[in-house]
Formats: C-alpha cells, structure tokens, sequence
C-alpha cells in the first residue's frame, strides 16, 4: 500500500483522538430537549417604537426568577434560557414585557418547555437508535459481503466499515463540543438526525468501495497482491465518490446558507460527516482491510 | 408519408410503453402536485401539503396522566384523549393531533393557533371529578389527623365512579334554599355504578372531588338508581355555572400535568418555511448544473429523472399525507443530492467501458448492470438509518427520517428505470458516433 494511506490514517486517529479529548474536557452543549429546561425567543420591533431593551432593565423586572440567561440575538432578538418553566411562569414572565416595555413590539418566536424525564428518554431513545444502526448496518455488511470469506475474515469488512463510521461521528461530535464551548452551539435532537444519516451515508459509501474491491477478487483471482487490488478499487470508485460527495455538498450549503437559523447546524454536522464519511472509505476502512488482510487474511 | 408516419408511431408506441407510462405518470402528477398551473384550462381539486407546526406556527404539548390509581389504565388513558379532543374542538382548532403515546402520555398538537397560552389553559384547567368512599378505617384516620398523625393518608377511597362517567352537567338551584347547585348526569355504565355505590354507603359519606379536592360530601339518604347526582356546595351563580360548563366539556377520568411544550409564533413558522423552499430550489439548481456540466448528455437525462424524481416525491407527499416540517424538507433537500447517487455511480462505470472502447449501447448495459450491487447496497444502508430514525425518535425527527427514506425510495426508480428508459431512447446507432457527448 502506498504511503499516504499510512500518514492519512495516522492523520485521522489524531483527529479523532483530539475529537475525543476536547469531548471530555469541554464536555457536551445539549440542548433542552435532551437536559430539560425552558427556552424563550423574543423578537422586538424597532419600527414600533422601542426595540430591545437594555438587557440590565430586564434582568431588573425579571428579578423574581431565579437562574434565568439573557442572551441577545441577531439585531432584535433575545433568548431566555432558565430551568424548566412552568406554564404560569411563563405567562408572567410574557406578561412583565408587555407592562414594563409596552413599545417594545414584542413577539414570542418560539417557546420551548422540556421536562427533565422526557429529556431522559430522548437521550435514551438516540443512543438506543444508534446502537441499533450500527447493528443493523454491521448485519447488512456481512450478509452482503460473506463471499469474501476466502481473502478476509468474515467480520473485516463489517468491523472496517464501523471504524470508519466511528470515526465520521466523532470528529464532528468534537467540533460541536469547540463550537459549544466557544459559540454556545448547543446539541439538540436535530444533531442526532445528523448523526444517524451521516451513519448510514458514510457506510454507503465504504461499502461502494469494498463493493469494488469484491468485485475485482472475485474476477481476478488472487493474481495481485491484496493492498494493490484494494488501492486499484479506490482509484475506480474515486471520481464517484467525489461526484457524490459533491451533489450531496451542494444540498447542504444550500440548506446552511438559506434554509434558516433553526437547521443551519444540522446543515453544518451534515456537511462535516458527508466529507468525512468520503474521505473515511478511501483513509481509514480501507488500509485497515488491507492490515488485516495481512494478518488475518489467508492470501497473506 | 402519412402511413409511414403511422408506422414509426406504431413502432414506438409498441417498444416504448415504459417512455409513455413515464411521460404520462410525469404529466399526471405534474397537474397533481401543482394544480394552479392548469387550473385555468382543467379544473382539478387543489390538494394542500400538509405542514408541520414548526413552519405554521402553533404548539406541540406533552401531559403526562397519574395512572396509579386507575385500574383499567387503557380505558383510562383513552377517556382522557376523548376528553382533551372534546376541549380542543370546543377551542375550534383546524385539524388539531391528539394521541396517546407509549403508556401514559397525551400529544396535543396545535397548529396555526395565535393565543397558546389561553389554549394551554382551556385544556389543562379541564377539571377532574372523582367519587369517592369511606373505607374500614375513615373514622380512625380522620381521628388520628386530628391530632396531626397519618396526615399522608386519604381517608376515603376511591369508587370507580369518575368523569369518564358523566354525560351531563347542568346549573340548578336548591328547591328549599335556592342555593345554586351543579346537577350531573350520569351515563348507563355510570349510573349502574352510583346505584351500587349508593346501596353499599346508604347512610354514610360519599364525597364528590373536583381536581383532588372535596367539594360536596352528601350522606347518602337513599340508593339512586336513575343516575342523577348533585353538587351542592357554597357556589355563586357564576362560579356553578362555570363548573358546569366545565364539566359538560369533559371531565378528565385521570389527573394529567404539561411535562413538554414547544411553541413556534406563526411568523417564524412562515419565514422557515419561505427559508427552506429557497434553499430547495438553490439545492435543486445547484445539483442539477453540476450533473449537466459533469456528465454532458447523460447528465441532462439524469437531471430529468431529477425532474420526474422531485415530482413523484412530492406527489407521494401530498397523497399520504407526509406532514412536512423544518426537518422534513431538509431530509427532502438532502435526498435531491443523494437521488442523483445512483446515477453517478452509473455513468461513472459507463464513462469507464467506453474508455475501454465499448459501444454506447454496451457501455449503457455494463454500467447499468455492473453498478447495480453498489447502488442496492448503498441505498439499502442509507435506509436502514432512515427506518431506525423512523422507528426510535421523536416527532421532529421522525417527519426527517420520512423525507429521507421515501426519498432513497424513489429516487431508486428514478435513478435506474427512468433514466435508462430515456438513455435507450437517444442512444441509437446514430449516436455512436457522438461519443463525447458521453
């Protein structure tokens, strides 16, 4: 195998590697929907005469709550984030906007509540659906892929395919701990959809290429040297799995530049996993099919 | 002329059904999914996307009921949806969802609603009636509270006999004192069951709570079997008359309690909405320019079946209804790159046999046939993540998951059947000689 093989993928444990220590050390921004809580978006009016108020003359006639944070957003907006708030609460909190800041032109966008059992089980529910994916693909794999049992353990090809999977997950879950320690980018249940999308896209993509590289044996013979009929399959399947890569890129940044403030980080998980789940196939899954093959295989 | 004309149409009618199905299933759907485009020449019903309440605006709840004291938990759960459905349409809300999810919670779903917080109240103050005894023990408990022990435990118990079990409530005024009372009405179920609880209390206390507090706790003078009770109680007018319309609107068999909201003001609804249709549109331009560009002639053909792809899509959207949300339109926008997959991996293989100076036509049949495993097995995975979404998330999710799959779905005919129904077509022999629009 050539050598870029061997410095990408070293290359992509140490990404993944830090991926996993900036997880641990900063930790992870869930959203409400996962750790329960209240979120408040308001948006004021200008045209109707105030505008936001300064942040300290809320905070003045919101005193009566506890732990609440004001954040503002864009030109005219403001998020309140608190404990989970009752519905009562809530109104009253609505109701001092509209006596203290009469002209404000206040709006509620959007109001979220989140109990902290049903936050639970979210949690629960998308760990369980992606340890279910994770079975479900490596099942798939190995029933597909049971004719190579000749040149490969069974399980490589599945096991390979998982790397990579992991891999694809966690550098983007990384980059969402950094943009939720420094931006406050939280994790919501958009950004397990992500996930599980980027789960099934990028094992659809090794498996394009273990697809070819099963075909060039089956065909072929023995005749070459494994490592060389694996990289001679990467270098078919390239120009697809760029191409595919690209439309599926081009979906995205449209979706991140214009579809809104609410999906634009879904767009953004996305756009990492799709390219890492490309890059992935040809760096990480491949080399190590060619290593086991070395060790395990029975071509030696 | 006229009978060869006749001929070649013959011949083409005889070889292409598939190319004629695909024009007419196209036109079909076209006037479906867009009616306002031919509505002026043929008047075709308009059937509406559905939307979600994350692009209408409204509010999604969650109520968790105390089922710990109810026996017949199914039943009681199901009083409570009926209830809850009777306030809502009582509220006069188009369409509203209300279903009973796992074991004990409601989802009421509240589209396009201006005054949420005045919803929420209507529906949660929904007041709760329950009927209850005396037990073995009442007078000995009642006694030890009275010295401040056992101050945890009910003296009475429950009978059964709840709201589920009312069938009408009406304001009536004592015949003696003229005092304002609350007469009910009890259903058959609920009147054979009073008739029992009368005949085993006759001469003692059966209270009458109202959201776990006693309001009236008559003495029972004698077994009632017509099914008729009274509240009596220190009620104005007002306050009796609003009991009764309370209770006529339902009275929840169960205590229930708001565990979730998610509210979404009709203004950001509309701007997400307008939001995602413009990236849509980008992300169809975008992906359609690049296989054009790519791929030349075939790609031109894939953009077609793009074409008939978005339509089928959004056909199958408006039939079953698939309620579109924020998610679901970017699992849609994202389902438009991964459509065109599965013919990139296909001309990719062609481009390779006619490099390897195969026909068009062979080219054609090779890369079809060779890219099948991969396009199955690329398809089949993407859709497993979308059935186990479908299968293990929640509602926001779930319209994403559905976009998605629908979309690998279809996009499999497309992708396959429509494009090589049309490459067939072109591919002549005239055309081996054109290989670089290949």
């Amino acid at each position: 195998m050539n050598k870029i093989y061997k410095i990408m993928f070293w290359v992509s444990i140490l990404l993944a590697a830090s991926a996993v220590i900036v997880v641990l050390v900063f930790g992870l921004r869930l959203g409400v929907d996962f750790k329960g809580g209240s979120v408040l978006e308001l948006e004021f009016n200008p045209s109707a005469g105030g505008g936001r108020p300064e942040i300290e003359a809320i905070q003045k006639h919101l005193s009566e709550f506890k732990d609440l944070s004001l954040t503002p957003s864009g030109a005219n907006g403001l998020i309140i984030r608190t404990g989970e708030l009752s519905e009562q609460d809530h109104q009253i909190i609505l109701n001092k906007f509209k006596t203290a800041f009469p002209s404000s032109g206040l709006e509620e966008r959007k109001f979220d509540s989140v109990g902290p059992l049903i936050g639970n089980e979210l949690r629960n529910k998308s760990v369980t659906a992606i340890i279910l994916v994770l079975l479900g693909v490596i099942i798939y794999i190995a029933i597909v892929f049971r004719k190579l049992s000749g040149v490969l353990p069974g399980w490589a090809m599945g096991l390979a395919a998982i790397v990579a999977l992991v891999h694809d997950i966690v550098i983007p879950t990384g980059a969402f701990a950094l943009l939720g320690h420094f931006y406050g980018i939280e994790i919501s249940a958009v950004f397990v959809a992500a996930a599980l999308t980027i789960l099934g896209y990028s094992v659809s993509d090794t498996v394009v290429v273990f697809d070819r590289v099963r075909e060039n044996i089956l065909r072929g013979g023995n005749r070459e040297a494994f490592g060389a009929v694996v990289h001679k399959s990467i270098m078919q399947t390239l120009t697809r799995s760029l191409n595919t890569t690209f439309t599926t890129l081009l979906s995205l940044i449209a979706i991140y530049l214009f579809g809104g403030e609410s999906i634009k980080y879904f767009a953004l998980a996305m756009i990492m996993g799709i390219f890492l789940g490309a890059y992935s196939s040809i760096f990480v899954a491949s080399p190590l099919l060619v290593w086991w093959n070395k060790r395990y295989g029975v071509d030696g | 002329m006229r009978s060869k004309i006749r001929y070649v149409l013959i011949n083409f009618v005889k070889v292409n059904y598939l190319l004629i199905g695909i024009i007419v299933g196209s036109l079909l759907l076209f006037v479906f999914v867009y009616p306002q485009g031919v509505s002026k020449w043929v008047p075709v019903p308009n059937v509406p996307f559905r939307l979600g309440l994350d692009l209408l605006g409204g509010t999604h709840l969650v109520y968790q009921a105390d089922l710990s004291k109810s026996e017949n938990k199914n039943d009681a759960m199901q009083g409570v949806r009926d209830v809850i459905e009777r306030r809502v349409n009582f509220f006069g809300v188009a369409e509203p969802l209300i279903q009973i999810s796992g074991q004990d919670r409601l989802i009421v779903e509240l589209a396009g609603i201006s005054d949420v917080g005045q919803a929420i109240k209507l529906i949660g103050e929904t007041p709760f009636l329950e009927f209850k005894e005396t037990k073995a023990d009442t007078q000995a408990i009642l006694e030890a509270q009275q010295k401040g022990q056992r101050l945890n435990e009910d003296p009475l118990q429950s009978t059964g006999l709840n709201g589920r079990h009312l069938k009408r409530a009406a304001v009536a005024f004592d015949q003696q004192t003229y005092q304002p009372q609350v007469s009910l009405e009890l259903t058959d179920e609920g009147a054979k069951l009073f008739a029992e609880i009368t005949k085993k209390n006759l001469g003692k206390i059966v209270a009458i709570y109202l959201d776990g507090v006693p309001i009236s706790t008559p003495v029972v003078q004698s077994e009632i079997k017509d099914g008729n009770a009274v509240i009596t109680g220190k009620f104005t007018p007002i306050e009796s008359k609003l009991l009764a319309t309370r209770l006529n609107s339902g009275a929840l068999p169960v205590p229930i309690s708001l565990v979730s909201q998610q509210t979404i003001g009709a203004s950001l609804g509309a701007e997400s909405l307008a939001k995602s249709l413009k990236a849509g549109i980008y992300g169809l331009i975008l992906v359609a320019l690049f296989m054009i560009l790519f791929y030349r002639l075939p790609g031109v053909v894939s953009v077609i079946a793009l074409g008939v792809y978005v339509l089928i899509v959004l056909s199958i959207y408006k039939f079953i209804p698939v309620t579109l949300t924020l998610a679901g339109i970017a699992g849609f926008i994202l389902s438009l790159g991964m459509a065109v997959d599965a013919n990139v991996l296909i001309f990719a293989r062609m481009r390779e046999e006619l490099k390897a100076g195969k026909s068009i036509r062979a080219s054609m049949h090779e890369g079809f046939s060779r890219a099948w495993l991969s396009v199955r097995d690329s398809h089949v995975t993407t859709l497993i993540g979308a059935f186990v979404l479908y299968t293990f998330t929640t509602s926001i999710v779930k319209g994403f998951a559905l976009t998605l799959g629908i979309g690998v779905l279809t996009s499999l005919f497309t992708a396959t059947v429509v494009t090589r129904t049309i490459l067939n077509l072109i591919s002549g022999p005239k055309m081996e000689n054109k290989k670089r629009l290949f």
